[in-house]
């Protein structure tokens, strides 16, 4: 399978810049595990040996945003939260993605209340919404592959000249 | 029983009419006290030798929505050394709802004075730091009062930045 079929034959391959790119962005998502309340068990749970996110190149969970293309949000975000989040998803260098995983970052989930954020679309942008309370790991692997699909129909130049916006840390 | 009546006239012979009800439902004693002396009460139930109420457990408050006093504020209190329970309970009314911090007596009232406070709007007079639990500082209303909506008041809490 792959490349190593290749090496029976010539030993190279042709490809293009932009997917050779794309496929090594998609095959090593490092996710930002931002676990803030009960879904993050599944979070840990799709990370352990038994479901295997390493099969996918995303069991790199880093614990700093700055090493990180994509932040799982796992959990009930709150008003209070919702300004770390933010701030913690501005710190992640470009290109990044976002799961919002489970029925409360997607929708508030059970949580109809003054305190929690009614879909963290209000104010981060979502690629992934993963349904479930908690959503079980083989759903929250789907979103990950989800993400790799949307990441290979990236071009390189498509992350080109975005400046570094640091104007929403400071303003906080 | 014995020990419940031992406080009860304890707290009689020192504030009178300030006792104002004294239920004991399903083995729970409450006593309600004028709000005036809640320190001087907290004070007796700790300090007396035979009582020894040296654990607040929690403070929290009622809203009544309708009565003319308004709010309860509700202590619960505890004595390792009779393995009691003790409820004491303190009516306010609606108008600048403020009743005296207890923190001089139980210092883990603090934080649950603090949460009171976010949550009610009761003013703690004397407290050490009386800033917000929950919401955050600048928040202007009080979610566990009647009127508040469940869904909060649009816009009055910020969100982060632009998309
Ligand atoms: S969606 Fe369910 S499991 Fe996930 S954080 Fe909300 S309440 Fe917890």
């Amino acid at each position: 399978m792959g490349l190593e079929a290749k090496l029976q034959q010539d030993g190279f391959i042709t490809t293009t810049i932009d997917s050779i790119i794309a496929w090594a962005r998609k095959s090593s998502v490092w996710p930002m595990p931002m676990g803030i309340s009960c879904c993050a068990i599944e979070m840990i749970a799709a990370a352990d040996p038994k479901y295997d996110l390493a099969r996918f190149g995303s069991e790199v969970m880093r614990f700093t945003p700055r090493q990180c293309d994509l932040m799982i949000v796992a959990g009930t975000v709150t008003y209070k939260m919702a300004q770390v989040v933010r701030r913690i998803y501005d710190q992640m260098p470009e290109p990044k993605w976002v799961i919002a995983m489970g029925a409360c970052t997607s929708s508030g989930g059970m949580y109809r209340s003054y305190s929690v954020v009614q879909g963290i679309d209000q104010f981060l942008p979502v690629d992934v919404y993963t349904a479930g309370c908690p959503p079980r790991p083989e759903n929250l692997i789907n979103a990950v592959m989800t993400i790799q699909q949307k990441i290979s129909k990236t071009r390189a130049r498509d992350f080109q000249d975005q400046p570094f916006d640091n104007t929403i840390i400071t303003n906080n | 029983m014995e020990m419940k009546e031992l406080i009860v006239e304890k707290l009689k012979k020192n504030f009178g009419e300030f006792v104002q009800e004294v239920t004991d439902f399903r083995n729970d004693l409450s006593i309600t006290i004028a709000s005036n002396k809640i320190v001087d009460v907290a004070k007796i139930l700790k300090e007396d030798p035979e009582l020894e109420f040296v654990m607040c457990k929690d403070v929290t408050a009622i809203d009544w929505a309708t009565r003319k006093n308004r709010f309860t504020v509700v202590y619960h209190i505890y004595s390792f050394k009779n393995n009691i329970t003790l409820r004491i309970k303190a009516n306010i009314a609606e108008e600048s709802p403020a009743i005296e911090s207890v923190t001089s007596v139980w210092p883990s009232a603090n934080w649950y004075e603090r949460e009171t406070y976010d949550m009610y709007g009761i003013v703690f007079k004397n407290h050490p730091d009386l800033r917000r639990m929950y919401m955050p500082e600048g928040f202007q209303y009080h979610p566990l009062r009647k009127e508040f909506p469940v869904l909060g008041i649009p816009g009055s809490l910020p969100l982060p930045g632009k998309i």
